[in-house]
């Protein structure tokens, strides 16, 4: 049923269409109204036979989710920023386990400085912790794709984190169709669980592994992360067939064939992308990774093999080296000679404008583009800021003193 | 003492005892209602935690471990799982492909085997499998410590699942690094006996068991491995009860604490005797038992057989100080008959 709505109560009546069983609640900006429209769905008893369980922090919902999901209870819990990095000894524990738990996460910086707003560092840090991790484009994509991620994790026993940009979608309202309850039964059968805590049939769970077994059990992780890359694309199929809409699998691309400049990107952003790219005369092609974990090498490959150069556009960078989406992207296009160049913008919710855009797709064109481009960066006053710390031994706090610098803090400025 | 002993007294939590042999300190089972006898003692006891696995000699939190599970699952019909924290008793009872246990058990992390719980209890309640009970436990450190976050907020939402420390007193199988449970004075690898103030601070660390009664969850115990009777005793009441509960077990580390493995029982005996570990237990909130003191020792007594305490017993200052944390412990939780 099509509905105007906020994107986190879209994905709330989502995850409610699943039948989790239990559900972990822990604030965090900008991830909170999921989880606040699924207590009211359970309190008001239009979500039944589920417990809400609001726990003391993050590192409690996912400890309280990996208990829940090997005692074999569908679980979700979502999270945000600062939030993930809380549960990170647990973000590793439940992969490790093989345990299929959902969890969204509302894309937002991770500080200091503290920053509430959107980027995907937060994501990012968890790339190598065994998940699968699938970006959505806009708010009927993290709809569909939370339905997709049930299905994914429960057939791979791995957990699904569903990464969407916080406030850009959590907090936008538009159009969505939401399924209907009969759809999504057909589609997402009820949880079977590869290993349970059960007094009729005891095991042991979690027991440690030495140096003779551990190289393996790693590399079987790495090789179901493999196994992903040809399931979500079936899953889609399966998707497709049931609810008539296609979530694109693990890339989707638009204007790709013949194009020279190819935009390489993830997230909402693509949006912004597009509509910019629909004002210029170049023939410039744009390829959104949805599925960054399993990384699709061959596809992205593929999909850019005739490119004359690649443009990878990421809200999030790997401090001291550069950007972490264009490195595996040119491990995708290693032995080509396709230069592939890095663009970082939006961090912290800064605004990625038309404007810029534009001058970004003219200097890739024209082959004008440095190896690392930070959009919009303020030049000037970083130079000042270092220059300061260069002449002062105690200079202050490097975010006051360049907030106090750009102007945007009303105050006497340092000198 | 003649009079008194023959009155009978209440030396056990849970039943009233009368003794027919004077001086005697044993409970024998064919003195208790037949219901009350020890599951060790049964033919049908189920062994969750089996023989073969790696514990030291003399070992306390095996001896613990074994008599507070094994008296669980009698209580809840065999239908139990654990969760449990890093630690010894984690890394002793496994690694793959050998276990221990013979019940569902699943070890995650250091620090959330309380929360591990809760998601169970979750689970069962969900499925409606509500009696599958649930216990959570740990050593001091991943309860007290790191642990203790997961700990309070299982604890606040009056979670159904029983969480048992096994309390040595310290980070054992990291090494004996002192944690919040480590007591004044003693020997640690992060506190060692140099300088002017040789070992553990004194007044440093936390009682969890009274942090526990803060949460007025329904029922809190302290157990101690000198009377194993009274420690299965405690879980079996504490079975059947719903929602958060809590047991700290004294359990002596040979290792840790340089004593000799044929001390163990002694050493938490000696514990108890001294006043160094009151035996209480609480409800809603409201202290409801206290193990009176047979017969009080010195807190020396204790002390003298670990090396962990030789700085402490050669210097009669500091022995006085622990002394003096003893005899508060005795008037704070009226552990004397005198005092009634």
């Amino acid at each position: 049923m099509l509905k105007q709505i906020e994107g986190s109560h879209g994905v709330a009546e989502a995850v409610a269409l699943c039948r989790p069983e239990v559900i972990c609640a822990y604030p965090i900006t900008p991830q909170t109204h999921i989880v606040e429209d699924l207590g009211v769905l359970v309190k008001s008893g239009k979500l039944t036979n589920c417990e809400y369980i609001n726990v003391e922090s993050e590192f409690a919902a996912l400890s309280v989710g990996i208990g829940s999901s090997a005692a074999g209870a569908r679980t979700y819990t979502a999270t945000a920023s600062q939030g993930i990095l809380f549960m990170a000894e647990a973000v590793y524990n439940a992969s490790g386990l093989g345990l299929p738990i959902v969890m969204t996460v509302g894309n937002r910086s991770i500080g200091a400085p503290i920053n509430i707003w959107n980027d995907q560092t937060d994501s990012m840090s968890m790339r190598d912790a065994g998940w699968i991790q699938l970006f959505v484009e806009d708010n009927q994509q993290a709809v569909d794709i939370h339905i997709q991620a049930f299905k994914i994790a429960e057939k791979l026993s791995l957990p699904v984190m569903v990464c969407m940009d916080g406030f850009i979608l959590t907090h936008a309202i538009e159009g969505i169709d939401v399924p209907e309850q009969k759809q999504v039964d057909k589609f997402l059968p009820p949880f079977v669980p590869r290993q349970v805590l059960d007094p009729e049939d005891p095991i042991s769970i979690g027991a440690m592994v030495g140096p003779e077994a551990f190289t393996e059990v790693r590399y079987i992780a790495h090789q179901k992360q493999k196994e992903a890359l040809k399931l979500i694309p079936q899953i889609n199929e399966e998707f497709k067939k049931i609810f008539g809409r296609d979530s694109g699998g693990l890339i989707s691309t638009s204007n790709t064939e013949g194009a020279d400049t190819v935009i390489v990107t993830l997230g909402s952003v693509i949006g912004t992308i597009e509509e910019a790219l629909d004002e210029q005369d170049e023939k410039i092609g744009a390829l959104t990774i949805r599925s960054f974990r399993p990384f699709p090498l061959e596809e992205i490959r593929s999909a850019l093999k005739n490119a004359k150069r690649v443009v990878v556009f990421e809200k999030c960078f790997a401090v001291g080296i550069g950007g972490i989406v264009a490195n595996n992207v040119r491990m995708a296009m290693s032995g080509t000679n396709i230069p592939v160049y890095e663009v970082i913008g939006g961090l912290g919710g800064r605004p990625i404008i038309r404007k810029s855009l534009h001058k970004l797709f003219k200097d890739a064109v024209n082959d004008k583009l440095e190896n690392v481009t930070f959009l919009d960066l303020k030049k000037d006053v970083v130079d000042r800021e270092l220059e300061r710390e260069k002449q002062l031994i105690q200079s202050g706090s490097v975010a006051e003193n360049v907030l106090r610098d750009g102007g945007v803090v009303n105050a006497a400025k340092t000198t | 003492m003649l009079p008194k002993l023959l009155n009978g007294r209440r030396i056990l939590s849970h039943q009233q005892v009368k003794f027919y042999q004077t001086g005697t300190l044993t409970v024998g089972n064919r003195l208790l209602d037949a219901e009350q006898r020890t599951v060790q003692a049964t033919i049908d006891r189920s062994n969750s935690l089996d023989s073969g696995h790696r514990a030291c000699q003399g070992c306390g939190e095996a001896l613990g471990a074994r008599y507070a599970i094994d008296s669980a699952m009698r209580a809840t019909n065999n239908k139990l799982i654990a969760a449990n924290a890093t630690g010894c008793l984690e890394v002793f009872t496994t690694p793959y492909p050998e276990s221990s246990w013979t019940m569902p058990w699943i070890h995650s992390l250091f620090g959330n085997a309380a929360a591990i719980g809760t998601g169970i209890a979750a689970a069962m309640k969900v499925k409606g499998k509500e009696d599958v009970r649930v216990i959570a436990q740990g050593g001091d450190g991943g309860t007290t410590d790191i642990g203790f976050g997961c700990l309070s907020g299982m604890f606040e939402r009056n979670d159904d699942v029983l969480y048992i420390c096994y309390d040595n007193q310290g980070y054992m199988n990291t090494g004996v690094q002192r944690s919040s449970a480590t007591p004044g004075g003693a020997r640690t690898a992060t506190t060692m006996p140099v300088g002017p103030e040789p070992g553990a601070d004194f007044d440093k660390g936390k009682n969890v068991p009274l942090i526990a009664m803060a949460h007025d969850i329904p029922y809190v115990a302290t157990a101690s491995i000198d009377r194993l009777h009274d420690l299965e005793a405690k879980v079996t009441k504490a079975m059947s009860i719903r929602g958060a509960r809590y047991i700290q077990i004294f359990v002596p580390c040979p290792l840790g604490w340089g004593s000799a493995p044929a001390q163990t029982v002694n050493l938490a005996r000696l514990a108890v005797e001294s006043g160094i570990w009151p035996l209480f237990e609480g409800e809603n909130g409201e202290i409801t038992s206290v193990t009176k003191i047979r017969k009080k020792v010195p807190v020396e007594e204790y002390l003298k057989p670990q090396r962990r305490f030789a700085h402490v017993v050669k210097n009669p200052e500091t022995l006085n100080v622990v002394q003096e944390i003893a005899d508060r412990n005795i008037r704070k939780f009226g552990l004397l008959e005198e005092q009634e």
